[in-house]
């Protein structure tokens, strides 16, 4: 365990040497202001409080953001340090290879935690100091935002340490770390839209539709925040949501799962590897 | 008494190749062992095997009486690595890393801190970022991340490489004081000369193979090689004294007599040719050296098939 903390530090002290941790919280930041600060433009007065605006944009903003900052970080983890040389002297010391992933794993995402909380707790801030007046309801749909982009961002990662642990090269790393970007955040979503329209709807059962949505986390995240209550009036989702039988409590736990099992095969891969 | 480190007719085969084939050897508590060959002979694959990062595909390896892949990772507290070339994370300042390196061998703050003047790291570089080391500070950084907690087993791959003769001196002298206290330790260098005094046992390994193993001494008795005698002799002395003797000497352009002697004949030769003090004027005796040496026992392995 302690090994866990030791390497997480080290993982964090370069993050913050490095500017990772300034730079990717300065454009969460930027970006969620912006954000609450012109969202409302678009959508004009629909009697929608302003932070669920600021919610759904935000989520938004992060299916595309969150997961792209989180694979740019994880994918080089164990393959890069590999290409350096690290690995093999950090390995010659007695620690467990599953250590090394966890703590690896740990420092990012704290990392990525700090900024998303920083980034995005700060357009809140901003609306308060504005003196918009927010109902509670509303900050407590803010909070499961942030959290749940902070799982997302955690999912990810594990998938970026899996790409990491698999290949020989930073170079395919890469490679793969954007194709898998693509297809969740894009080419997925496409796919199962084209299907839905082409079959009028009627081709899918509620459970595969289901299952279908938790087979994609930027899906299941997109239904946590989009799919429920004040912020479902202003998103479009509210009809697939209701269409299907997910609850939060299966949302959280579907990505729950999409850290824990990349992050296992990643373990073993990384086990079982010579160098 | 336990071997530090043992190996049982260990091999490695990537594919088709065999990496190192069949070696066998057991080094012992303060043994300084010189690993030698070629580029791509198989030293690095055997460090690697002895650390623990690759499986050997037959044998055994035992180091500090464990089996560095499966067995206890503790033992791994006593044995410092340094690698060909010192890779460090370049972001952070020396103290940094040292520190990092020190936590996880469990080392405390008071006895680190101490190595950077070991190894002849000023205290104003060490709150630098290693990215503006020199590869000389670079590598002083690399041993001193070896040396943490006093290693029972120093394994350090290709060492000097890249370093000036002040460095290499105050580096193996560094070596040789861990080795004093009873630190064992397999260096791996084509740099043969520099290994000559300082490494009392040699290892050659060749396209994976252990080719020779011995004292430099034994090695030179097991290679035959001639030793080269050149005398100058004094202006009054005959030369065709010598010239009626069984060694065939030669007269080189500056008065000086020389022969290769075979190891059998020499005190013979050298007690012959020094049986009147008066008539030399100067006397020198050239060994074979580790190049010689190893340039011997590749051959022979060549030859084979």
């Amino acid at each position: 365990m302690k090994n866990i903390l030791i390497i997480a530090r080290k993982e964090i002290q370069e993050g913050l040497r490095n500017r990772w941790v300034v730079a990717v919280t300065l454009l969460l930041a930027s970006l969620a202001l912006t954000l609450s600060f012109l969202g409302s433009a678009p959508t004009g007065n629909v009697g929608a409080g302003r932070l669920d605006i600021v919610i759904v944009s935000l989520s938004s903003l992060t299916i595309f953001l969150v997961p792209l900052i989180a694979l740019l970080l994880a994918h080089d983890a164990i393959v890069g340090e590999m290409e350096r040389g690290t690995l093999l002297l950090l390995l010659s010391y007695p620690v467990g290879r599953k250590q090394v992933v966890l703590g690896k794993f740990l420092g990012h995402t704290l990392i990525l935690s700090v900024a998303t909380f920083v980034g995005y707790g700060a357009a809140g801030a901003a609306l308060v100091v504005a003196g918009t007046a927010v109902d509670p309801e509303s900050w407590i749909a803010f909070a499961s935002m942030i959290g749940s982009s902070i799982l997302l961002g955690t999912v990810f990662i594990a998938i970026g340490y899996l790409v990491s642990a698999s290949v020989t090269q930073r170079s395919t790393a890469g490679g793969m770390a954007l194709g898998i970007w693509l297809f969740f955040v894009i080419i997925y979503d496409m796919g199962l839209l084209g299907a839905l329209v082409s079959t009028k709807g009627e081709g899918f059962s509620p459970g595969l539709l289901s299952a279908l949505l938790m087979g994609n986390p930027t899906d299941a995240y997109r239904l946590l925040n989009l799919g429920s209550q004040t912020a479902g009036s202003v998103s479009a989702i509210a009809g697939v949501a209701a269409n299907s039988m997910l609850t939060p409590g299966l949302l959280v736990t579907s990505l729950m799962l999409w850290v824990a099992i990349p992050l296992l095969l990643a373990m073993l891969r990384f086990s079982w590897r010579e160098l | 008494m336990t071997s530090t480190i043992c190996l049982k007719n260990v091999s490695k085969l990537y594919k088709d190749v065999h990496a190192i084939e069949d070696i066998s050897f057991s080094l012992g508590e303060g043994e300084l062992v010189a690993l030698v060959g070629h580029n791509g002979a198989g030293k690095t694959t055997l460090i690697k095997a002895i650390l623990g990062l690759i499986r050997p595909t037959g044998g055994t390896v035992r180091v500090l009486g464990e089996d560095p892949v499966f067995g206890n990772l503790s033992v791994r507290k006593d044995v410092g690595y340094l690698p060909e070339s010192v890779p460090f994370h370049l972001a952070l300042t020396g103290r940094e890393i040292l520190s990092f390196y020190a936590r996880l061998k469990r080392v405390p703050m008071n006895d680190w801190q101490d190595l950077f003047d070991l190894v002849g790291l000023a205290k104003s570089a060490a709150d630098r970022p290693v990215r503006t080391y020199s590869k000389g500070m670079r590598q002083r950084l690399g041993l001193a991340q070896a040396l943490l907690g006093e290693p029972r087993l120093l394994l350090l791959d290709e060492p000097t490489s890249g370093l000036d003769p002040a460095l290499r001196r105050s580096f193996y002298d560094l070596i040789l004081q861990f080795k004093r206290k009873g630190t064992t330790v397999l260096l791996s260098s084509h740099a043969l000369s520099e290994l000559e005094e300082r490494a009392e046992r040699v290892i050659i390994v060749n396209r994976g193979r252990k080719i020779a193993d011995g004292s430099l001494d034994e090695l030179r008795r097991i290679a035959c090689l001639p030793t080269h005698i050149r005398f100058k002799p004094s202006a009054n002395a005959a030369v065709e004294t010598w010239s009626r003797g069984s060694v065939k000497w030669l007269q080189r352009t500056d008065q000086f007599l020389e022969a290769d002697i075979d190891h059998r004949e020499k005190i013979a030769v050298i007690s012959a040719v020094t049986s009147d003090p008066d008539a030399l004027t100067s006397m020198t005796i050239i060994e074979p050296t580790l190049d010689d040496v190893y340039a011997h026992f590749l051959q022979g392995q060549g030859r084979k098939p």
